[in-house]
């Protein structure tokens, strides 16, 4: 017996490229990337190479709130693809998720650390105040899971419907990067000193991006012949808290369940939309999971290239921008890969390619040995 | 789908005191950092990683060595049938503080790797080589209802046969965690898997 469909009903990418889906796969297709040379001594004393939205940047008008730039980002994300559906954020049966890995870390760079500082960074504050502005009921889910907590709001999110508890589900996951982030990854060398090369033989880091994406979910029949969410899956490496797996196998493990819980077979998967990171570690360790899946001649892309490390934001994004390929019949190259990494026999596009697939496969990883994986499909 | 689910083991630390399946095992009144070294102690546990941990991950990783201890049947389940669903208010903010004093003079690797809330998920299912699903939510208070919706999802489809759940929250000096072992077979100890349950054990450090 198959469970029950859930379809996606509405979206949004809202990044340096564009505030909407459709004008930042406009901007993909042209093969623009939004990762420039950045010499912000705010951020970094050294420059840096990273996606990052221009220091005027409006992202809602007239915001009497004060909203941080974190909320403002989660709030323009939603409205747009709110737009977009016939969904009533103050429908009972509607629930709000809310994925990041950092929200508002960066207020502690402005203002001393106080018991009230403290509460105004607590994720659940922003949550509250985005529920507010769009008159939510119910109370919203937020989840922080490193790098996979944008495909793990997906994934908790169709298993919310799935269940019954709810008929729609908003899923709308932001990061921005500060001086916090930035200095981490630099004192860890995760950092490519130039644009990042995901698979590539000469990939040497990443780089970071900013943005914030949405997806909306819904398990109304009415939506049937929308693109579905088909399956996902979680696991973990019990590994190391800030190196991947050694063989893959549980990121594997997660790719073969998520398939299974789609229904499907791993052969009816027509792309990937990898992690991609760009850091050696992160590349050799999907590249095995992916052969041990069966699945190394299946072109994927992945889209760090494009947005850089978008965090929380970025399992959403690449699942939005795959969805977007998946009906288009145009999928869209890991920008900076060349010549594949030594040993590696994933099967990376170096160009656009127009095929069409009826399932996608997303894939994310994060520290704390995290892995996710999930399906979409026709 | 529906299958029976029991709580076979509750962990609670917090206020200076540890108590295992409502039963006080042992107390120490002192600053945090000490308390927490205080009770790896007590437990006479020889895992060198524990120093390295910030203040979420050792009190977390403590409670579910507790938790587990005398009782687990480890060897009952496949590594990918034990999950850990984690909740809290604070994320990793405690360390996110001392990581953010830390790049004054060098941004310190080390505390960078514990600002994620779920790096304390990674530490259990380390030590305990799970690697089933995983998730961590942050909550303004512990939402048993929440938490027992997800964990029964995981174990009524069969992703799971085992899950730990439950809360692991510090901030400076207040900490709090509470964990639950979710299995499907019933032991002595026993109590039904459900909010009202994790609730009630949940309050017991208030009174």
């Amino acid at each position: 017996m198959r469970e029950k469909d859930i379809f996606i009903v509405a979206d949004n990418v809202f990044s340096p490229l564009g505030k909407t889906t459709a004008a930042n796969f406009l901007k993909l297709k042209e093969n623009i990337s939004a990762v420039k040379q950045h010499s912000n001594t705010k951020l970094s004393t050294l420059p840096f190479f990273a996606s990052l939205f221009d220091e005027n940047t409006q992202f809602i008008e007239d915001d009497k709130h004060a909203y941080t730039k974190f909320e403002q980002l989660l709030i323009a994300s939603i409205a747009d693809a709110l737009q977009g559906a016939e969904t009533n954020a103050s429908d009972k049966k509607t629930v709000l998720i809310i994925s990041s890995t950092k929200g508002n870390i960066s207020l502690l760079e402005n203002e001393p650390v106080s018991a009230e500082l403290k509460k105004r960074i607590a994720l659940s504050t922003s949550a509250k105040l985005v529920a507010g502005h769009f008159g939510f009921v119910n109370k919203p889910v937020i989840i922080s899971n490193a790098c996979i907590s944008g495909v793990l709001g997906i994934i908790t999110g169709m298993r919310l419907l799935r269940s019954g508890e709810y008929e729609t589900a908003i899923i709308a996951g932001a990061d921005v990067i500060s001086k916090f982030i930035l200095s981490g990854f630099q004192s860890f060398q995760a950092l490519s000193p130039q644009l990042c090369k995901p698979f590539d033989i000469a990939h040497d880091g990443l780089n970071l991006g900013e943005g914030a994406g949405t997806i909306i979910l819904s398990a109304n029949k009415k939506y049937a012949g929308s693109i579905k969410v088909k399956g996902g899956s979680v696991s973990n490496d019990a590994n190391h808290i800030s190196g991947p797996s050694r063989t893959g196998q549980e990121l594997a493990g997660a790719i073969t369940t998520a398939v299974k819980d789609a229904g499907i077979l791993t052969t009816e998967i027509g792309f990937i939309s990898a992690h991609g990171t760009a850091t050696v570690y992160n590349d050799e360790m999907e590249a095995n999971a992916l052969s041990i899946s069966g699945l190394q001649a299946i072109p994927l892309n992945s889209l760090k290239g494009y947005y850089g490390h978008t965090l929380g934001a970025a399992g959403l994004i690449e699942s939005i921008i795959s969805i977007q390929s998946l009906k288009q019949n145009y999928f869209l190259p890991a920008l900076g890969f060349e010549k594949a990494a030594t040993g590696s026999q994933v099967n990376v596009c170096s160009a656009p390619m127009q095929i069409t697939a009826n399932n996608i496969l997303k894939t994310a990883s994060g520290f704390g040995g995290c892995n996710a994986a999930v399906v979409f499909g026709k | 789908m529906l299958t029976e689910k029991y709580i076979t083991g509750n962990c609670t630390i917090s206020k200076g005191a540890v108590s295992k399946n409502g039963l006080t095992v042992f107390e120490n009144n002192t600053p945090v950092n000490a308390f927490l070294l205080a009770v790896y102690q007590h437990l006479q546990l020889n895992y060198p990683k524990f120093y390295k941990m910030d203040n979420l991950s050792k009190l977390g990783w403590l409670a579910a060595e507790l938790l587990l201890k005398d009782g687990f049947d480890k060897e009952a389940y496949q590594p990918e049938e034990v999950g850990v669903i984690l909740a809290n208010a604070n994320s990793s903010l405690d360390d996110d503080l001392k990581y953010f004093d830390s790049i004054k003079n060098t941004a310190s690797p080390s505390l960078f790797v514990y600002t994620l809330p779920n790096i304390v998920t990674g530490e259990i299912c380390i030590r305990n080589h799970f690697k089933g699903e995983q998730a961590f939510f942050i909550q303004d208070t512990f939402d048993a209802d929440f938490i027992a919706k997800q964990v029964n999802y995981l174990l009524n489809n069969n992703i799971l046969q085992a899950c730990i759940c439950g809360w692991a929250d510090v901030i400076d000096q207040e900490y709090k965690a509470v964990l639950f072992l979710v299995e499907k077979q019933k032991k002595e100890t026993s109590v039904a898997f459900s909010a009202e349950n994790m609730e009630t054990i949940f309050k017991k450090d208030q009174v």
